[in-house]
């Protein structure tokens, strides 16, 4: 029970935090937009993670690792 | 392979973390300061009941939640970026960067996000107390956040605490203090949160000042003037300290660095300090040219700053490219420095020792691999030298290096001045009346970001070809992806990035112009 009435608190004490909001309102459609662009398109469709896209264990990203460093070819770096 | 990678792939996923990185960092030093200036605020109005120092908390608080709200996640990006455009390098650097950005994630979502609630939501639903406490425990959990993304980068400026794992070609932490406390990263983060105090110090006596001009809030605006003047000052101070244990640290870590930082191609012993100078266009390490056009120095204070005597022999860039001058490693002991031709072989040799354990192992030949394991560690502090062919590939670009210093320092100075013409003015009660100073402090706060952003310009571009000093360089880093797909993320990020900024100046300037009212945000 107590539990119960503190998490209801919890939740009163946000709900009540954004209801009051003014400025905040529009902060927070900012921030959704923001993340929908950064999660939902961004990081499925532009920005897989390399070497998990490609490899299943860590033994192979090991290797492929390893392959890659070890024949170096060099180029200018400034 | 390495050798199929074009320039353009490097060149446009450097663009593009050097974009972002540069983006998230407009909106962190604001938050790590003001945060701060905030809190002393709510602490006077919690010790003297005052409801001016209410309505100053809060008001600042709104911009601190503007800045904030805009500027959350950006720093997510570059975390994407680590997995999809670096992955050489993400895997390289193993568990060294896991644990502390662990650590941040965890502090950040549980100290910022929760006392962030408390702190805009809570202002009649807790105690007074409880609520200042909030307030601190937000300030110092952004800058904890902001320790645990220093310590790794320090890490890649002092790769240290670390073995690397042929194995699995990855750096394991050995001992997490040994990271944690490096000088390095230590002298680093405090030199970062101060620089941060000092723009959000900065911003906010620009913004009083704006309103002193427009005859508006006068009570909060000098108050403001005062808590900022004076942790600005103090920030100040304390940002020449620790600026001065990083000059040290990068004089005995990354000497190349502290040379472009100075453009010093002949090295010398009693070198003085630029205050003001033009390096020669087009200078290269190897030619004749004179390294400056003109320049205005302190004499002898460069080798006092860099090795604590004036008489101290500091490196130049031709120097360090040709080896041969003695230096003292960190055991204490005298050392004649290796050309970079010589680090170059000595990379080589751990690469191709790397590569033919590889191959014992895979005939399973213990005499072998132990023998190129042998090699492969008594070389591997040269590892990433192996990479490149040109010894010219060891300097970074030391125009940009140069100027982006001499501007940081410079503006470093000018801030100092401002607190104290400001803090002296308002106490002798004559600033409102001196308009001029009160549009050079809203002139002033671009300058600030700029400032700030030079820092982080000498830090990066200076330690310029390596991503981990010495052991990767930027050109073994990146993942083989197609550069055209960097070249399109980078565009969407400059749009959408520009679009932020555009928002959260538009959102201030309307909330600045509104100004504090009671109610809150």
């Amino acid at each position: 029970m107590k539990i119960i009435n503190f998490l209801k608190r919890v939740f009163l004490f946000y709900y009540d935090g954004f209801k009051n909001m003014t400025v905040g309102k529009k902060l927070w459609a900012i921030i959704i937009i923001k993340l929908f662009i950064m999660f939902a398109i961004l990081k499925i469709f532009f920005f897989k993670d390399f070497l998990n896209d490609k490899f299943d264990t860590e033994r192979e990203k090991a290797d492929y690792v390893i392959e890659q460093l070890t024949q170096p070819k060099n180029t200018s770096n400034d | 392979m390495i050798e199929h990678l074009d320039s353009a792939l490097v060149n446009w996923s450097r663009a593009q973390f050097a974009l972002t990185a540069m983006y998230h960092w407009l909106f962190v030093p604001l938050t790590l300061g003001i945060t701060f200036i905030i809190a002393f605020m709510e602490t006077l109005y919690v010790k003297t009941g005052d409801p001016e120092w209410k309505k100053a908390t809060k008001f600042w608080m709104t911009l601190f939640g503007i800045n904030f709200a805009i500027g959350v996640a950006t720093g997510i990006i570059l975390e994407f970026e680590f997995g999809t455009n670096w992955s050489n390098y993400s895997w390289f650097v193993g568990d060294i960067f896991g644990t502390p950005l662990a650590i941040e994630g965890i502090m950040a979502f549980f100290m910022e996000s929760t006392f962030i609630a408390v702190m805009f939501f809570g202002w009649n639903k807790v105690s007074k107390k409880f609520h200042l406490l909030s307030t601190w425990l937000v300030a110092i959990g952004s800058n904890l956040s902001a320790l645990w993304i220093l310590v790794a980068n320090g890490w890649m400026q002092f790769p240290t605490g670390m073995h690397f794992n042929p194995d699995m070609a990855r750096n394991e932490m050995l001992n997490f203090w040994d990271v944690f406390l490096s000088p390095v990263a230590i002298n680093k983060f405090l030199h970062t949160i101060a620089s941060a105090y000092v723009l959000a110090s900065i911003f906010v006596i620009g913004v009083s000042a704006w309103y002193l001009l427009k005859g508006r809030e006068h009570l909060m605006a000098k108050r403001s003037i005062i808590i900022a003047g004076v942790f600005g000052l103090l920030s100040s101070f304390f940002l020449v300290y620790t600026g001065d244990g990083s000059a040290y640290q990068v004089a005995q870590k990354q000497p190349m660095k502290l040379a472009a930082m100075e453009g010093l191609y002949e090295g010398t012993t009693g070198a003085g300090l630029i205050v003001l100078g033009m390096p020669t266009p087009g200078k290269e390490y190897d030619d004749n040219q004179d390294e400056f056009v003109f320049k205005l120095e302190i004499p002898k204070l460069l080798s006092f700053l860099g090795y604590g005597d004036t008489e101290a022999f500091v490196p130049g860039v031709k120097d360090i490219v040709e080896g041969g001058y003695e230096y003292t490693d960190e055991n204490g002991e005298k050392q004649i420095s290796l050309s970079a031709i010589e680090k170059i072989e000595k990379g080589k040799l751990a690469i191709t020792a790397l590569s033919d354990y590889k191959k014992a192992q895979k005939l399973s030949d213990k005499v072998k691999q132990e023998e190129y394991l042998t090699i492969f560690n008594e070389n591997f502090r040269f590892f990433g030298y192996g990479f490149l062919n040109d010894p010219k590939s060891i300097i970074p670009n030391v125009p940009l290096t140069f100027y982006s210093f001499h501007i940081m320092v410079g503006l470093g100075f000018y801030f100092i001045l401002l607190f104290v013409m400001v803090l002296i003015l308002i106490f002798r009660g004559d600033l409102i009346d001196k308009k001029w100073i009160l549009r050079l402090a809203i002139i002033t706060i671009p300058l600030a970001f700029i400032a700030s952003m030079s820092g982080w310009i000498v830090a990066e571009v200076g330690r310029q070809p390596w991503t981990i000093q010495d052991l990767l360089p930027t050109v073994a880093s990146v993942s083989q992806i197609d550069a055209s797909a960097v070249q399109i993320t980078f565009w969407l990020f400059t749009i959408v990035f520009t679009a932020l900024l555009i928002a959260e100046l538009k959102i201030m300037f309307k909330q600045i112009k509104i100004g504090p009212k009671e109610g809150g945000h």
